[in-house]
């Protein structure tokens, strides 16, 4: 992509001409400008969580105060005051924005913390079964898609496809009781619900990830002790993603599959194994990285269920909380918080194309 | 029936033409003749209701937490209900919402898309932004910030799924209508002086539908998915509705019981493969090119 520094002909003079005119390296303006737009999204994702959490005809007042308490009006007035109800709504989005930039976002009415301090506890939590999660999918789920394009029409791509379309259909809520029952309950092969054994303590709070945070105190028990409670959660979560990832893996490589230049590379004699992965898989791995970011969103959807399940407190048992008692911070907080790890998610993506795919980066 | 076929031949091919006609190609595969079937049993057994319900859904009639047994082949549940009718009875809940669901997602997200497609400009501009934020969220959890705001019940649920799911169709309808506005055919009939509203009844809509129905076959499994979820959550179908969601929710805290959620979400598990079955066979058949903007667009 670089510019010429003496234009030979007169296209490539062309191309120069329009690259000088804009400031920067293509790479850079690309960079640049897929960030400004996940800015403007961030923005847009507070914009939503305010008008959609404030134009509830629920009451706040008599869910988070008690009957007795909501039939005082001055006790109403002053909860109304404190949390600054009784102001207009731009004034109160205003107020909530300002707030933000200094990093506040407000104070729960359910616990009584500050969102941020409920957050940080539950934010590692939940993406410590998402992370393992995604990274399982992707193994499991991209190389099942490989193996099913590869054996297309053979009992394999059958089997796989029953096994991908079973793991998009499995109710993720269900999956996650019945293997509660059956390992914890049953068989006693895994933990319990939560993160740690009652009996462990957690490990000194440095990232807030347990498994991260024992392994840099040496505390290698309670490592052990959060590992074993995580597998479960991060295995139910998988089977979805790893459905979805199968699916689409198997598509983005078959339409690949099909094209001149790897039968190019074939008939010249290059080793299977290398047509697959320098040829192929690079071409198809653009459409295969759209996927994972949707995936991790499914994903961040299914721990709301899971967590149910397994008493973990994580994001989904506080957006459960704080939504079914229409604390507004809280979901608020919720929701800004997972809106900004899905728009950084699919930045991470986009600019993972430019990276892959350089045709991306010049449009 | 092979008697008959190695008796007379033609007369056969002529039923067996006449059968596959009725069938389309695209579900004969053993996928999509499972899921066919399998989906057309459960809405029969939502159709036919008490006919085929052994007891009343909602009749305390039984000792509490029996496992199952001849006379409940599902066990009864913590209030001496026979779970066996509650899940046949939870078919007439699950199944028709999660069809409405998806209808009022094609219509709100078909009307969107389709003026986005053909007006662009400001139109198009709006309506994208907005699908741009809404897909900003995971699914569950904006859906279930809506139902909790609006008050649990089904029909919030449904409103609530709702917003979080015409995107889909929006984007898909959109990029088609954009692919066929500016072709020969269509061009050549405003020139001929077609109205706009004309113009995309007869020559943009037609070719807009197919594509978007097989995108909502493939998405019943979803929409019954994030109901059922939203009601395990308790922000859907109230007690004592028989909804295999809530049913599951009810099971976490009997857990020694394992009939009371086991039997509720082998039912939405067949709902939904069936489903995913019919949408698979049906995508498989179409042209390998929507079938890439169908699946970018299912998993949202």
């Amino acid at each position: 992509m670089s510019v010429p520094s003496e234009p030979s002909s007169a296209a490539e003079g062309a191309v120069a001409d329009r690259d000088t005119h804009r400031p920067g390296h293509p790479l850079a303006r690309y960079v640049l400008r897929r960030i400004g737009v996940s800015a403007l999204l961030v923005l847009g994702v507070t914009l939503v969580t305010f008008v959609l959490t404030n134009l509830v005809p629920g009451d706040t007042v008599a869910a988070n105060l008690g009957q007795q308490a909501a039939e005082d009006p001055t006790i109403v007035a002053a909860y109304r005051a404190h949390y600054g109800l009784d102001k207009p709504l731009p004034e109160q989005y205003l107020t909530y924005l300002g707030n933000l930039l200094r990093g506040d976002l407000g104070e729960s009415q359910q616990t009584h913390r500050s969102v941020v301090a409920d957050l940080s506890a539950a934010v590692p939590a939940t993406l410590e079964i998402a992370i393992g999660a995604i990274v399982l999918s992707i193994l499991v789920g991209v190389g099942l898609g490989v193996v099913a394009a590869v054996r297309r029409g053979h009992l394999t791509d059958s089997a796989l496809r029953l096994v991908s379309l079973v793991g998009i259909s499995v109710p993720t809520f269900w999956l996650a009781m019945v293997a509660f029952y059956v390992f914890s309950y049953q068989l006693d092969i895994a933990p319990g619900s939560g993160r740690l054994s009652p009996a462990t303590t957690a490990p000194p709070d440095v990232t807030g990830l347990y498994t991260v945070d024992s392994l840099l105190a040496g505390q290698w028990v309670t490592f052990g002790d959060a590992v074993a409670h995580l597998m479960l959660p991060t295995l139910v979560l998988t089977l979805y993603t790893v459905g979805l990832l199968t699916r689409f893996t198997r598509s983005a490589v078959l339409e690949v599959l099909d094209q001149d230049y790897v039968r190019s590379a074939r008939a010249k004699g290059l080793p299977g194994r290398t047509v697959l992965v320098r040829y192929v898989l690079r071409a198809a791995l653009v459409p295969i990285l759209t996927v994972v970011g949707l995936a991790f969103g499914a994903l961040l959807s299914g721990t709301v269920l899971v967590e149910q399940i397994f008493s973990w407190p994580g994001m989904g048992s506080y957006a459960y909380q704080a939504a079914s008692h229409l604390d507004l911070p809280g979901v608020m907080g919720v929701g800004l918080v997972v809106g900004v790890i899905y728009v950084v998610i699919n930045l991470v993506v986009d600019l993972l194309y430019g990276a892959i795919d350089p045709r991306v980066r010049v449009t | 029936m092979s008697t008959v076929v190695s008796a007379d031949p033609l007369r056969s091919s002529g039923l067996r033409a006449r059968f596959r006609k009725r069938i389309p190609q695209a579900w004969r595969t053993p996928l999509g003749v499972t899921g066919a079937a399998v989906a057309a049993l459960w809405i029969l057994v939502a159709v036919l209701g008490p006919v085929l319900w052994p007891y009343g859904p909602l009749a305390q009639d039984f000792p509490r937490l029996e496992a199952p047994s001849g006379a409940h082949w599902f066990g009864t549940d913590e209030l001496g209900r026979d779970v066996f009718t509650r899940v046949l009875a939870g078919a007439q809940v699950t199944v028709p919402l999660a069809l409405l669901l998806v209808g009022l997602s094609v219509v709100v997200g078909g009307v969107l898309g389709l003026a986005a497609g053909f007006f662009g400009r400001w139109v198009d501009e709006t309506v994208m932004r907005l699908t741009d934020l809404v897909m900003a969220f995971p699914i569950v959890i904006l859906a279930m910030v809506v139902a909790a705001a609006l008050g649990a019940s089904l029909v919030n649920a449904v409103l609530a799924a709702l917003v979080v799911s015409w995107p889909a169709y929006a984007r898909v309808t959109r990029g088609l209508v954009v692919g066929v506005r500016t072709a020969d055919y269509v061009l050549a009939d405003r020139l001929l002086g077609f109205s706009a509203l004309r113009s995309l009844r007869t020559d943009i809509v037609p070719m807009v539908v197919g594509p978007v129905l097989i995108l909502a076959t493939l998405d019943i499994g979803t929409a019954t998915l994030l109901l059922s979820g939203l009601s395990f959550l308790g922000l859907g179908a109230k007690p004592p509705t028989a909804e295999w969601g809530s049913m599951v929710s009810t099971a976490v805290q009997n857990f020694d019981s394992w009939w009371l959620g086991v039997f509720p979400g082998l039912a939405i598990l067949t709902v939904v493969m069936a489903f995913n079955f019919l949408g698979d066979a049906l995508r498989d058949a179409v042209d390998p090119r929507t079938a890439g903007v169908l699946g970018k667009a299912e998993t949202r």
